[in-house]
């Protein structure tokens, strides 16, 4: 076990320069794509990142598996970690900040009511209502209206509730998993891990489902005013992050599989995604709450 | 960990080093420094006179919106990540950032993403043009099209101040050397642990606001807009959320350079140490339920105005201590007045004068005066230029014997400081008595009352340009040579990074310190 005193300092690094021009290329190719370009670039640049995650994450690993990571700088990975994971909930914050204020402080005065009501001059006949079937502009122009509410809602006590149980019981074998790695259980742990990974697939597959519905039946889109607008971007983005969680607990269950990697000691591979799992997890808690319960 | 480094410019490219990744940082910094400077002098060059001279007033509006992105983004901020990453290690006896691949990463990404801003300037449509704070819809619905990339360089940049944040905050939680306590850290370590906090907080918050702009833009949400039931006061409130805190981003690392500095050149302890480290603490507290004040006049509920306004003015409780504090090191101290420490009393006197105009700010209605005007304008360059900018500056000098093993030559420091200092105060000031007596910002034309004040104005900006251009050389010749330094460099300063030789060898404390 190295000491205090030899902290691992890699001398020289190829992998952040070439992460640099795979993220350049992926935000360039992105803003691209989107004015109207080809999406030859982001492809390039999103295969070039992946590419390069590899070899870093693998990178990590043989020095872990060398022997040149001291428990000091173990801890700054964990350090690092935890801090990331914050960030992720800061940026939730924004989007559930901006639900927040747009059914506390904009709908009411777009419909009449207190300090700002005045607004309504500009939007008559617009009346507050959550979930908002009729937008202002419908309200203004009918059916001509460019921006069209919803038809209809996803009912939260059908699919949103299975997932709920779906993704908290995940959150549950996950630290099961945990519990068997730390005991030394490979067998047990892989199951485990296993039926977190097949949980939050299946999570994923329901999410499609339910978008498939709101998109074909419900009216329900992106562009459905306001309501379609924070539902999809705050599942949106849980939804991206629950793929990225199960790639990374899948990733997570393959090393353990083929290669053996986690030792009941040393295992902070895992436990890192374990904890972006439960934060994914508690997100969704806070969506299942205010997005669906509240939003129906 | 004897190697020095690796010959030929792969060095710069594949290093790991901490002082190689700060000298980047602070070179390109320095780099958007000038390039944002430029700006400005457009702008100063065409609001010499009143009436279009110079510039067509779409091009003005791209000057200021890229003027305020590059100084902010590209200049104050990589500049100090680049003193945390040449000094934190060192100060606190480590042999190395935490995640030393990471931080080229943090490094290497900015350069690109800048590249890819200014060249909106080139785009069809021209670059973004609707002020560094980019309003919902002047940078939705009527933004010219090069908008989206300026929203993907601003996710690199978040990219990399998080990444960059999180690096300090593991360095500085888990790499201390042994013995040196929370409380006996350097004030520069405790205001940039401190800033790393509102880096990941707030940094994601920027990242939301311009994805809600993008999804607005190009995939018909309704967040900005009322049709749909969204509110273009949403944006302010998300962005204000964010870039409050920015502010004292820019502002906390100063704090902890001045508070290096001072104590050096007046010979004594640094007066009221841990009250310093709360009322650091405080302020960034403070920031995060301030924002509103930013937007007094767009429309806000009484208990609003009342609450943001009340929330600003306990600002200047934890900042007064800070003054108290640097003046009272400075009382009855055998003071010299060195480069540094000319430009750390100078930041003391000017940055309280900026937060001055920050109180007057504060006060609800009298900002629906102040709101829009030059006065304001005033107020931000007072606490930027003189705050952030002057303790860079002040950094550099004070800590570049360390970097280079130089002596940088006295006289033309000297020289630098009175050029900026005048040309600062001959800029800004004016601005005070045009935005009170009602001349409104972004502008490219005025009225002719206040062309008497533009002129001055405008003749300080370049006197404070060409101040900059001693400071170049001033740097380059002592990383060329000159009186070679000794290790203290000046007279018994405090602080492990005296303790090591001048220069600063490639890899410092491989075997950490011990600090009683």
């Amino acid at each position: 076990m190295a000491t205090e005193s030899s902290y691992y300092v890699p001398e020289q690094s190829r992998l952040p320069i070439f992460a640099t021009i795979g993220l350049f290329l992926t935000a360039f190719g992105a803003a691209n794509w989107v004015n109207g370009g080809s999406s030859y670039i982001f492809f390039a640049g999103a295969i070039a990142m992946a590419a390069v995650l590899w070899f870093w994450f693998a990178a990590v690993i043989r020095e872990n598996m060398q022997g040149l990571n001291s428990d000091q700088l173990k801890r700054s990975y964990v350090w690092g970690m935890g801090w990331f994971i914050f960030s992720e909930v800061m940026f939730f914050a924004a989007f559930f900040g901006a639900l927040y204020y747009i059914r506390t402080f904009t709908l009411p005065w777009l419909g009449g009511e207190g300090d700002r009501g005045s607004s309504n001059m500009l939007w008559e006949g617009f009346q507050n209502t959550w979930p908002l079937m009729v937008t202002p502009d419908q309200a203004v122009s009918g059916e001509s209206a460019k921006v069209l509410g919803p038809k209809g809602i996803i009912d939260p006590w059908h699919l949103p509730l299975l997932n709920t149980v779906l993704l908290l019981a995940s959150s549950v074998t996950v630290h099961i998993a945990h519990v068997f790695l730390k005991k030394g259980k490979r067998q047990a742990f892989n199951l485990w891990l296993g039926a977190t990974v097949i949980l939050g697939a299946a999570f994923l597959f329901f999410q499609v489902a339910e978008y498939l519905e709101a998109y074909q039946h419900l009216g329900l889109t992106l562009e459905s005013g306001i309501y379609g607008t924070t539902f999809f971007m705050l599942t949106g983005f849980h939804g991206a992050h629950v793929t990225l969680g199960t790639i990374m607990l899948l990733i997570m269950l393959l090393r353990s599989v083929i290669a053996h990697h986690f030792k009941p000691d040393d295992h902070f591979g895992f436990e890192a995604a374990s904890w972006y799992w439960h934060f994914v997890d508690v997100v969704w808690v806070g969506l299942f709450i205010f997005v669906y319960v509240l939003g129906a | 960990m004897a190697h020095g480094p690796k010959p030929g410019f792969t060095r710069w490219l594949y290093t790991t080093n901490h002082k190689d990744i700060g000298s980047m940082y602070l070179w390109f910094s320095f780099a958007m420094f000038l390039l944002g400077g430029c700006m400005a002098l457009v702008i100063r060059a065409e609001l010499f006179q009143p009436g279009l001279q110079i510039v067509q007033p779409e091009f003005f509006n791209q000057m200021t919106t890229m003027h305020g992105l590059i100084m902010v983004f590209g200049a104050v901020m990589p500049a100090f990540v680049g003193l945390a990453n040449w000094m934190v290690p060192m100060m606190i006896g480590a042999p190395d950032m935490a995640l030393p691949r990471m931080n080229n990463w943090s490094f290497w990404i900015l350069p690109f993403a800048f590249a890819m801003l200014a060249s909106t300037l080139f785009m069809e449509g021209g670059a973004p043009n609707f002020g560094w704070t980019f309003y919902a819809p002047l940078s939705t619905e009527y933004a010219p099209p090069s908008v989206t990339f300026f929203i993907f360089s601003i996710h690199i940049m978040g990219a990399s101040s998080i990444m960059g944040a999180i690096n300090i905050v593991a360095t500085i939680l888990n790499m201390r050397a042994p013995g040196m306590t929370l409380m006996k850290m350097p004030l520069f370590v405790w205001t940039w642990l401190i800033t790393a906090y509102l880096l990941i907080a707030v940094m994601p918050v920027l990242a939301g606001v311009v994805t809600m702009m993008l999804m607005d833009i190009h995939f018909g949400t309704s967040f900005f807009s009322a049709a749909g039931g969204g509110d273009p006061v949403l944006f302010q409130h998300v962005f204000w959320f964010f870039g409050h805190p920015e502010v004292y981003i820019m502002i906390l690392p100063a704090f902890g350079i001045v508070s290096a500095i001072i104590p050096t050149f007046a010979r004594k302890p640094l007066f009221g140490y841990s009250s310093m480290v709360y009322a650091t603490a405080s302020i960034a507290f403070l920031s995060f339920i301030v924002w509103a004040h930013h937007m007094f006049t767009v429309g806000m509920p009484i208990a609003g105005e009342l609450f943001f306004m009340y929330a600003t003015m306990l600002i200047a409780v934890p900042t007064g201590v800070k003054v108290f504090n640097w003046v009272t090191t400075m009382f009855r101290g055998s003071m010299t007045f060195e480069t540094p420490m000319l430009f750390s009393i100078a930041f003391v006197i000017l940055f309280t004068l900026g937060g001055f105009s920050g109180l007057m700010l504060a006060i609800a209605p009298a900002d629906f005066q102040y709101h829009d005007t030059y006065f304001v304008v005033a107020h931000f360059h007072y606490v930027l230029v003189p705050g952030a900018i002057f303790s860079i500056t002040a950094g550099v000098y004070y800590w570049l014997p360390k970097w280079t093993g130089n002596m940088y030559n006295e006289t033309m420091g000297k020289v630098h400081f009175w050029m900026a200092f005048v040309g600062l105060n001959v800029t800004f000031f004016p601005m005070h008595f045009v935005g009170l007596a009602g001349m409104p910002r972004r502008i490219p034309d005025y009225a002719l009352q206040f062309a008497d004040f533009n002129q001055i104005a405008s003749v300080g900006a370049f006197l404070f340009g060409a101040a900059q251009i001693v400071f170049l050389f001033n740097v380059i010749r002592t990383v060329r040579g000159g009186r070679k330094a000794t290790d203290e460099v000046w007279e018994n300063p405090q602080g492990l990074e005296w303790t090591v030789p001048s220069p600063a060898p490639y890899h410092t404390f491989s075997t950490p310190p011990v600090v009683r």
